[in-house]
């Protein structure tokens, strides 16, 4: 058994389950819940408004978070937001930044973007009348970089990409492609969508240089409805707060009103306080672990199911997204024969109690558009599974032969 | 339980009423955004009444079979009993409990069924 299920009650309690949709949602350990357990226990109280002990400690320990975050990913600690996650992160740069967008202007994005990050930046363009392009994925899945230097000109306004795809498993040179557009456009801005990143890999802002960033809790053994928004802080400056109200604010008089400095402009309102202070456990849990040991293992189950499939089922699989095990991250999607994907997760899961996620996992230009496809099944893997999981999935995938013939 | 049972493969393998008919008088497609299913029905209606009905699309055993025997339970009724159909007829004609997810699949054809008769052609 892996070492690290024990630390998952989850996992101990349902020895049979086979979680393999950590791509979706990652499980959670026990010291991040017992962190949670201890704030509604202990000092359950708002922040920054309090002068008592109990709002004191509740504050000192939901800015202890903030500091957590800004060494994970080498950033300071103003220019960390808490957010409900990516989706909410993105959405506030991409509104935040809405002014400076004109219609001579465009904005870049990819094929291979999950809605969240492609939705608010084609909203914002329509609605700025400014243009929308998306670059082209080669065959293998990967982002055609040629495609994208094509499409960056001086009149792009922001460059908006993922480092990971949620369904290609395509890890994107983040650092080089930042290089070349600046080149070719020394003033565009730039997100770097990390939902898919942040579980896996060393993330430091600085070395990427991206303008903004986004990632959420949850994908990296966090609570749910606690994200980040990293910005560079004079990029951070340029974002208009979307959400006014509580707490944001330095001076409000019956005319107008003045916002407080950042980051806590950008925090309107009560935050997932439980959720952020028990955050940083989670990520206490991946240092510990050491992202080296996690891409290691995680390269490792890959690189076994791969061969598992093609031996056990030759062509009737088509895994999409790049065939060398080192350019793919934890997931990996995938067609079977004719079989519909919601049969399939539902035949591993009714026969295995095995949990993959199927349909177009939040990419519908990429389903539709580039791979020609109505909907994948995918199976993810996390530090906490290993090749008995996918010895179980395999089983399944026979079983699904054998059921619907 | 399982939800693949005898009489769902049935259909899912040797669905019914695949044949485009000819000129229908009423056309409509939907789809299920969360799974990628889509889902065309023709029908010719006379004096009230479904005298054909095909479908046409892509989805999983669950909808395909769903599909299949539905066409077949509608056939020849009036128009006011096939409004009046509901989740609870669909589960009965398909003697299955289903989770949300998958009642989702199921429904799509009933849903598209009854898009379908505010749709005239021309």
């Amino acid at each position: 058994m892996n070492n690290y299920k024990k630390d998952f009650t989850i996992l101990r309690n349902n020895p049979e389950l086979t979680y393999l949709d950590s791509t979706a949602s990652s499980l959670t350990p026990d010291s991040v819940v017992e962190k949670i357990n201890e704030y509604y226990k202990n000092y359950r109280a708002n922040i920054a408004r309090g002068v008592y002990k109990t709002s004191e400690q509740a504050t000192e320990e939901y800015e202890k978070t903030r500091q957590k975050v800004a060494n994970f990913i080498n950033a300071a600690e103003k220019e960390i937001v808490f957010t409900s996650g990516t989706t909410m992160s993105l959405n506030m740069i991409a509104y935040g930044l809405s002014n400076l967008v004109g219609e001579n202007n465009n904005i870049v994005t990819t094929a291979m973007e999950h809605h969240a990050n492609f939705i608010p930046w084609q909203q914002l363009a329509k609605n700025k009348e400014a243009e929308f392009r998306v670059t082209n994925i080669d065959k293998q899945g990967r982002l055609d970089l040629n495609d994208l230097k094509n499409k960056v000109d001086k009149n792009t306004k922001i460059l908006t990409f993922t480092y990971v795809s949620n369904v290609l498993g395509t890890i994107n040179p983040v650092k080089e492609i930042i290089q070349e557009v600046k080149k070719i456009n020394p003033e565009i801005i730039t997100v770097v969508d990390a939902a898919q990143a942040s579980p896996h890999l060393k993330l430091d802002v600085k070395n990427l240089d991206c303008d903004f960033l986004a990632f959420s809790g949850h994908k990296m053994l966090g609570p749910t409805g606690v994200g980040v928004l990293y910005g560079k802080i004079e990029k951070l400056k340029l974002l208009k707060p979307i959400f006014t109200g509580g707490e944001m604010i330095s001076e409000v008089t019956c005319q107008a009103s003045t916002f407080a400095e950042l980051p806590h402009r950008l925090e309107a309102g009560t935050p997932n306080i439980a959720g952020a202070i028990a955050f940083k456990e989670s990520l206490k849990y991946l240092k510990k672990v050491g992202f080296e040991n996690i891409q290691k293992h995680e390269q490792k189950l890959v690189k076994y199911t791969f061969e598992k499939m093609k031996n056990e089922f030759g062509d009737d699989v088509k895994i999409f997204g790049p065939e060398k095990v080192e350019e793919h991250s934890g997931s990996i999607s995938f067609t079977f024969k004719k079989y519909h994907p919601h049969d399939i997760a539902a035949i591993l899961d009714q026969e295995k109690n095995v949990c993959i996620r199927v349909g177009m996992h939040c990419a519908m230009p990429l389903h539709r558009e580039f791979l020609n496809v109505h909907a994948t099944a995918r199976l993810s893997v996390y530090l906490y599974n290993d090749k008995n999981d996918i010895d179980k999935f395999i089983e399944g995938l026979k079983r699904i032969e054998e059921i619907l013939g | 339980m399982n939800i693949y049972q005898e009489q769902i493969l049935e259909h899912y393998h040797n669905p019914l009423n695949q044949k485009k008919i000819k000129n229908p008088t009423h056309k409509s497609c939907g789809n299920n955004s969360s799974c990628g299913d889509s889902l065309c029905i023709d029908l010719k209606i006379e004096d009230d009444k479904i005298k054909e009905i095909s479908f046409s699309g892509e989805g999983c055993a669950i909808s395909q079979a769903t599909a299949s025997m539905l066409s077949e339970e509608v056939k020849n009724k009036k128009i006011d009993f096939v409004k009046k159909l509901n989740k609870n007829d669909i589960l009965k004609i398909l003697e299955l409990e289903l989770s949300p997810a998958r009642l989702k699949c199921a429904l799509l054809s009933l849903e598209t069924l009854q898009k379908t008769l505010e749709n005239e052609t021309k």
